[in-house]
């Protein structure tokens, strides 16, 4: 079946996202050094979670001062953690569900499995979590946090990057 | 998000994208794309549905192996299992967002104007 991108999406919006304005104008392409039983795979997600303990919080305060920006860092998610561990900071979806079973958005459970039985090489220690909604000139995570977050991937060894916006 | 997955494959990891809206995905020219029919919040699945959850990692994982070219995009034949409009509902925040309520409070300003335009049309003024 063909997936309906609008399906969920409240009316008032489709005209935003039905045509992207400004494309990119090249492809990018990386091919896989490895088949995936035996490559490292990082998580990320935009849903917002992050640690209770020893994390700050997405900074949704300063969106509610400017509803034009969002909170561009990110935070690291060992690959250890547990659900009362998590919590997620997130104005444009309901969090209800990821506090109830943060593998929705960040599936650690599903690679765990993938992993044990051998489709792939190994799950990476550590995942990423951001919060979703941006400034739609994207520059801090073009500029910063999307190279530091590369810098971070390559120091860890990671070989590919599975990526689930929110 | 699409900005990110292009950055990190530019700098040498390659990525596969677990998306709601493909076609957003594929315009923004995404290396490796699986689109899913699931409310925002949940690109892979139901809470504690772990055999759908892993049915969508599974997809994933399979499509660095057999992606060849960039914009390669998989659909995933997964209905999901609620009725769609408590589904539309439950993934919305309690309260509308910063920017979404700047939206409503334009929109009910310009309807406030309208109306008192038309009232003004009918008593003469």
């Amino acid at each position: 079946m063909a997936v309906d991108s609008f399906k969920f999406l409240p009316r008032s919006f489709r005209a935003e996202y039905e045509v992207v304005t400004d494309p990119p104008g090249n492809d990018v392409w990386t091919s896989p050094s490895k088949p995936a039983s035996a490559s490292t795979f990082a998580l990320l997600t935009s849903a917002g979670l992050h640690l209770k303990d020893g994390h700050e919080p997405f900074d949704l305060d300063g969106e509610r001062e400017n509803p034009m920006w969002g909170d561009p860092s990110y935070r690291v998610i060992p690959r250890r953690v547990t659900q009362d561990d998590l919590t997620a900071s997130h104005l444009h979806i309901n969090t209800r569900d990821l506090e109830l079973d943060f593998n929705v958005s960040l599936p650690i459970e599903p690679f765990r499995r993938l992993e044990s039985e051998g489709a792939i090489g190994r799950l990476a220690d550590e995942h990423y979590s951001f919060m979703g909604y941006q400034h739609r000139d994207l520059v801090d995570w073009r500029e910063f946090h999307g190279p530091q977050l590369a810098a971070h991937l390559e120091e860890s060894g990671v070989d590919v990057l599975l990526l689930a916006p929110a | 998000m699409p900005v990110l997955a292009r950055l990190v494959e530019a700098s040498g990891v390659p990525t596969v994208t677990v998306t709601m809206m493909p076609d957003v995905a594929t315009q923004m020219r995404t290396p490796r794309v699986v689109g899913v029919e699931f409310p925002f919040g949940h690109a892979f699945g139901m809470v504690g549905d772990r055999d759908m959850q892993f049915r969508v990692a599974r997809a994933a994982v399979d499509l660095i192996d057999t992606a060849a070219t960039p914009g390669t995009r998989v659909d995933l034949d997964i209905e999901w299992p609620q009725d769609p409009k408590q589904a539309y509902k439950e993934w919305q925040p309690p309260m509308p967002s910063p920017i979404v309520q700047v939206f409503l409070d334009r929109l009910a300003e310009s309807r406030a104007a309208a109306r008192e335009a038309s009232e003004g049309r009918r008593t003469g003024d």
